[in-house]
């Protein structure tokens, strides 16, 4: 009995770690139709963020939950207005461009911070007993925060006026600025939402996978495999897609360890792709946010 | 460019290409051959993406995946046969059968642009933290021990029909050499079969090229394996120049050293990716002296100008400037000019060869 409610508990963080690392770019993906390739590196600034800001004294929950997600959203309103707007409905330039990003923000990390892991920071929560079983904390505290992340998005698309204009903008760039909405703005104020909210996830993911420069590329592979399944929609397509894949990845790796997780979840992956290549979204949950 | 002058061209680079395949090794020291032996694998795996990129329209992010397998294979066949000429073989014919299977995921569910570029960047992201996991003893296939991320040592290639007969480092550059010229051709010869201007004809437009009666897909399908098939050859020659595989090769600084050598080298045209690899390779290896100045930063800086400012790519431009002084811009480029404003979409030059 123990053994399965560990097991599950493993599955329900395997899923609540992909929604965490995917929603950032789920929602600029939703917005803009484009995947920021620089996804990965705002995760390690986020990350940095925190570590940073606490080896100088700042309390750590203010580090992660308010600093992170500050700093890398000013960063991504920077850089939309810098670089991205320039290559609206250039999807493919959009793509190289936030890779380039992505190598010159790998690059300056390292040429300031170095290109090992800069001092690491333990996990400010302790480990729980389930029976003869023991689970960190601090995951649980992580399955928390995204369930509260996906319902905050949730209120935020749905009730408010932001939302609206936001929503109105995805299905409609072209009547909404029609409409008197100003699109270029709504593109700006996303990137750096979804900035923000992966410097979140940095910032959370920081005292359990240490920082380095190329720490993103841990996480990439996942996020947009994540996020390019579950299609355009926002949070059904994030949500569906990590449930899906994050059981897979989960249940592969307590059979055979953690090698074979990440090749089941990438074929699974594929194969669904094929069945449904513009993602779960396009075929189910259609009119969900 | 018309045929005939772009057939001059072609005897010119074959000629060039020839010279330094003989003249290099009796100029230069041995370090810098084997460093060239390297560059020019380097080269072959820019052709195979200049190829796939701007002959067919598929934006691979992941062509390293491919050059990595072909790696690999190389090197556990070469280890089990105990001889590399079958290895070699087995390398390219492994490296586009996986091209041919994810291919067949990818354009049979009709996946768009974009995303086909993440999937194959994805693709080879896993394959490095894959490969970085196998250090245990269990991690063998048959003999070879695949090393984690300590990868395996490379046997030299050898004299077909007897393993024992190892070439030396200067033999390996003639064999890679040579391999990077037939590769050139090859490729300048599939782009003039009727295959390549069908794979043109996609590139253009996709529907229409569908519409008079392509089977779009298989199309995609066999020049997509013909690119992995490629690259896994680039495998090859990368393994004996460097003597070793790890699984860095699947790592996303070599996948976007790949893009950035085809986008500076010029897509639409097989040279320009080939002489963005030497002159990329060139200018790390120079930079690679001073430590102060990161890698990243230089190729992430000259990606975002070549992106944000447009250059097409050094090739496509010398061309270009070739063309206006010699005045033969006039009524081609009117015409160009007017079919432009026609249509939004960018229209890019092409040019064979």
């Amino acid at each position: 009995m123990d053994l399965y409610l560990a097991l599950a508990l493993q599955i329900v963080y395997g899923i609540a770690n992909l929604v965490l690392i995917s929603l950032g770019l789920a929602i600029i993906f939703g917005m803009m139709r484009v995947i920021n390739l620089a996804h990965g590196e705002f995760l390690m600034l986020g990350g940095y963020t925190v570590v940073v800001s606490t080896n100088a004294g700042l309390n750590i929950w203010l580090a992660m939950l308010v600093l992170a997600p500050l700093v890398v959203g000013i960063i991504g309103v920077i850089v939309e207005r810098v670089m991205i707007r320039f290559l609206y409905g250039r999807m493919v330039d959009t793509l190289l461009a936030t890779w380039g990003l992505s190598l010159v923000l790998i690059g300056l990390v390292t040429t300031i911070f170095g290109a090992q892991t800069a001092t690491s920071i333990s996990p400010p929560l302790g480990a729980i007993h389930i029976g003869d079983f023991t689970s960190s904390g601090y995951e649980l505290f992580l399955i928390g925060v995204t369930a509260v992340l996906s319902i905050l998005a949730y209120c935020a698309l749905k009730y408010t006026r932001i939302g609206l204009i936001a929503r109105g903008t995805m299905q409609g760039a072209e009547i909404a600025s029609a409409l008197g909405v100003s699109t270029s703005r709504t593109y700006a104020i996303t990137f750096g939402v979804g900035a923000a909210v992966s410097g979140l996830a940095g910032g959370l993911l920081a005292p359990i996978t240490g920082v380095l420069p190329s720490i993103g590329a841990t996480y990439i592979a996942k996020a947009f495999i994540t996020v390019i399944s579950g299609g355009t929609a926002i949070l059904a397509g994030t949500l569906s897609a990590s449930t899906l894949l994050g059981s897979v990845n989960s249940v592969l790796s307590y059979i055979t360890g953690p090698t074979m997780g990440e090749v089941g979840l990438l074929v699974v992956a594929i194969v669904l792709l094929r069945l449904m290549p513009q993602g779960i979204t396009a075929r189910l949950f259609r009119r969900s946010l | 460019m018309n045929r005939t002058r772009e057939n001059s061209w072609l005897i010119l680079i074959a000629i060039v290409g020839v010279v330094f395949l003989i003249g290099a090794p009796q100029v230069l020291e041995l370090f810098t051959i084997i460093n060239l032996t390297t560059a020019i694998a380097m080269a072959l795996l820019a052709l195979s993406l200049g190829l796939i990129w701007g002959f067919g329209g598929i934006l691979c992010f992941g062509q390293s995946t491919f050059f990595g397998i072909g790696a690999y294979a190389y090197v556990i066949s070469a280890i089990n046969f105990g001889g590399t000429s079958w290895a070699i073989v087995v390398a390219i014919l492994v490296a586009a059968a996986f091209a041919a299977v994810l291919g067949y995921f990818m354009f049979y569910g009709r996946v768009s642009d974009v995303y086909l570029g993440v999937i194959t960047l994805t693709v080879s992201l896993i394959f490095y933290n894959l490969m970085r996991r196998t250090s245990g003893p269990e991690y063998k296939i048959g003999d070879a021990q695949l090393g984690g991320f300590n990868g395996m040592n490379a046997p030299p290639l050898n004299v077909p029909g007897d393993a024992s007969w190892i070439l030396f480092p200067e033999d390996v550059f003639y064999v890679a050499m040579a391999a990077l010229i037939i590769g050139y051709f090859l490729c300048v010869w599939l782009i003039r079969s009727h295959f390549g201007r069908v794979a043109v004809a996609i590139r253009e437009n996709e529907l229409r090229a569908e519409l008079v009666g392509y089977d779009v897909r298989l199309h995609k399908l066999i020049l997509f394996a013909i690119g992995g098939g490629l690259a896994g050859a680039a495998g090859v020659l990368f393994a004996n120049g460097v003597g070793r595989i790890t699984p860095d090769v699947f790592n996303l600084y070599n996948a976007a050293l790949t893009i950035i050598w085809v986008i500076v080298g010029g897509r639409g045209t097989l040279i320009g990716p080939i002489l963005g690899a030497f002159g990329l390779f060139y200018l790390i290896g120079s930079l690679g002296q001073q430590s102060s100045i990161n890698n990243n930063l230089v190729l992430g800086v000259i990606l975002v100008v070549f992106v944000l400012l447009g250059p097409k790519g050094i090739v496509p431009s010398i061309i270009d400037l070739w063309d206006r002084k010699r005045g033969r811009s006039g009524a081609f480029a009117r015409q160009g000019r007017r079919r432009r404003n026609r249509s939004p979409r960018k229209v890019e030059t092409h040019h064979e060869g």
